[in-house]
């Protein structure tokens, strides 16, 4: 491979330069076991650039103060960085207000925060509740243990081979019983991309409320939730190249409004006694205690360098890789590529023949390069395709060919030793 | 080509054992039964064993699917096993266990172990020590009998 060519990507007139954004990243100049680190594993983790460690330091390092309480200087400061977060994730999404935009742990409390709040609210015995086959164990969970309470039940989207959503079997399920639909807009395990705009509107016209699961398409695609009019939508910093413990949940404010608080304390509170509570107004009243400053001042920076580079840009060249990838690794005997729907994120899952995935992956450490082998937290998808576990390699904006070359060629010496 | 960590890892009796396991079979009426799982990486190991009355493991099979590690373990364990008295079978658990874990220091006295002295390069490899150990606590359980499945976690 021509390291100048792979370098700098033309790509629609604009330059998309691997090795200076390569630089943004500390951690890519890593040794694993005297070998160069080739990260492949951003599906479950992205690594973070030095502007949103920068970022977070300096709230650490300079203005460290609890927000919304104090009058002195540093809480100010603090306030204000926070909120100011809120309203770059607010413009990122495009949502209507920054008072639908609450921040979460991550996914996971996202998804939970609805089915709590909204789902104990609103979901009655009978109810039905669509998810797909291809949910993360955190889409398929929080609604398994509401359906338990609530006597509500769950139905499940089945999947064709290449790992798309059969639509018309979707069609068949909703009906006047469902009340909530909650699907993963990118597939972590098999990179589908699901037609997400389809299934809200056939929801709508149910009159069912649609939640997104955007951990792994909002590095990926740009998201537009106005135009997309989905109700709610969850996603995480930490695979955004922002901090862990941080996550966002985007909901209409109109649902917003009428749902009740998902916990208790300081912050989501407008006044006090023992007799009641008033509740603080939005997005506070979800928010309850002293949220993840740092994450939530970190995540705001890494939106801010992911929008630099451009959605646009970083999609087009990912999906570049996700091709190379792709033939790449058609050759290699036995190899099977678990998930090949028409429209991918840059997520390559596989399995090779009487080779198991964990051997895989400690071989491939070797090599200095990390994928990840599992179930990936999607055991029934897994059951679908007949297999234990796969291979999964994932890439980022700072992927690059070269580093697609050192994966085939370490696949390669695994045949060789269990051939 | 492989590096001397890995070469240890995966020696070539581990992935003689792997490509062609031993007593890979299903035991029809076996008197010691159990089921073992490791939900990390979906590992699934059934062990079969077939127990006379002196207490002498008369044959001793398992079933499943995982990783060379997971699968040379099982096929060695029963290799060895067959034959000996379950406790015996006690005594080499907690040897196979010691050695996996780096609980034997660096030069161990291990000629007891035999063949299993091959997963002396597991001890570096602290991911895959489950991997290593889930036949042999399945083997356990399945002695003792214990109906509740065998989790690494």
């Amino acid at each position: 491979m021509d390291t100048k060519v792979d370098a700098v990507i033309n790509t629609k007139n604009i330059i998309y330069d691997v090795e200076k954004i390569r630089n943004d990243f500390p951690i890519l100049k890593t040794k694993v076991h005297g070998k160069q680190l080739v990260y492949l594993d951003n599906a479950a983790t992205t690594q973070k650039p030095l502007y949103v460690i920068d970022k977070t330091n300096n709230y650490y390092n300079k203005y460290n103060a609890n927000i919304h309480r104090g009058v002195h200087a540093l809480s100010q400061e603090a306030t204000e960085e926070f909120e100011s977060a809120r309203i770059i994730v607010k413009n990122f999404i495009n949502a209507l207000g920054k008072n639908e935009i609450i921040f979460t742990r991550g996914t996971t409390e996202s998804i939970n925060l609805v089915a709590s709040s909204y789902g104990r609210k609103n979901i009655k015995e009978g109810d039905e509740i669509i998810i797909s086959t291809m949910e993360h164990h955190s889409n398929i969970v929080p609604w398994q243990m509401l359906c338990a309470e609530k006597k509500a039940k769950l139905k499940v989207i089945p999947i064709n081979d290449a790992g798309e959503i059969i639509f018309e079997e979707y069609e068949k399920m909703i009906n006047e019983k469902t009340k909530f639909v909650s699907v993963v807009y990118a597939s972590n395990s098999l990179g589908t991309v699901n037609p997400v705009k389809k299934i809200i509107d056939l929801a709508h016209s149910y009159n069912v409320p649609v939640l997104l699961d955007a951990a792994q398409a909002v590095n990926h695609l740009k998201i537009d939730v106005q135009e997309l009019d989905c109700d709610f939508l969850a996603f995480s910093g930490h695979k955004l190249y922002g901090p862990t413990g941080i996550g966002i949940l985007y909901g209409k404010v109109n649902h917003l409004e009428n749902m009740p608080p998902y916990q208790g304390g300081g912050d989501m509170i407008s006044k006090v006694t023992f007799e009641e509570t008033t509740y603080n107004e939005l997005p506070h009243k979800f928010e309850a205690g002293t949220p993840d400053i740092a994450g939530a001042i970190g995540l705001g920076a890494a939106i801010e360098y992911v929008q630099q580079i451009g959605l646009d840009n970083i999609a087009h060249y990912e999906n570049q890789l996700l091709h190379y990838a792709t033939d790449a690794v058609s050759d290699l005997q036995g190899l099977r590529i678990i998930g090949t729907a028409k429209e991918k994120i840059s997520v390559l899952s596989f399995h090779l023949e009487n080779i198991h995935p964990h051997d895989v992956g400690t071989f491939l450490d070797f090599e200095g390069v990390a994928i990840r082998t599992g179930h990936h937290c999607t055991q029934p998808l897994m059951k679908r395709f007949n297999v234990p576990a796969t291979s999964r390699a994932s890439f980022g904006l700072y992927n690059t060919k070269e580093e697609v070359d050192i994966l085939v060629n370490g696949l390669k010496k695994i045949l060789e030793v269990f051939g | 080509m492989m590096e001397q960590e890995l070469r240890e890892l995966y020696q070539e009796v581990i992935l003689d054992h792997n490509k062609s396991p031993r007593n890979f079979r299903l035991i029809e009426h076996p008197t010691n039964f159990a089921e073992g799982y490791n939900p990390l990486c979906g590992d699934n190991i059934n062990i079969f064993l077939s127990i006379n009355d002196e207490g002498i493991i008369e044959d001793i099979s398992f079933q499943g699917s995982g990783c060379a590690i997971s699968k040379a373990s099982a096929s060695l364990m029963t290799s060895i096993l067959k034959g000996k008295t379950v406790e015996e079978a006690e005594k080499l658990f907690e040897r196979f266990h010691e050695l996996v874990t780096d609980k034997l220091g660096d030069n161990p006295d291990i000629e007891d172990l035999g063949k299993l002295a091959v997963f002396a390069g597991v001890r570096e490899f602290p991911a895959r020590v489950k991997c290593a150990s889930l036949a042999w606590h399945t083997m356990m359980n399945a002695l003792h009998n214990k109906d509740e499945k065998v989790t690494t976690e």
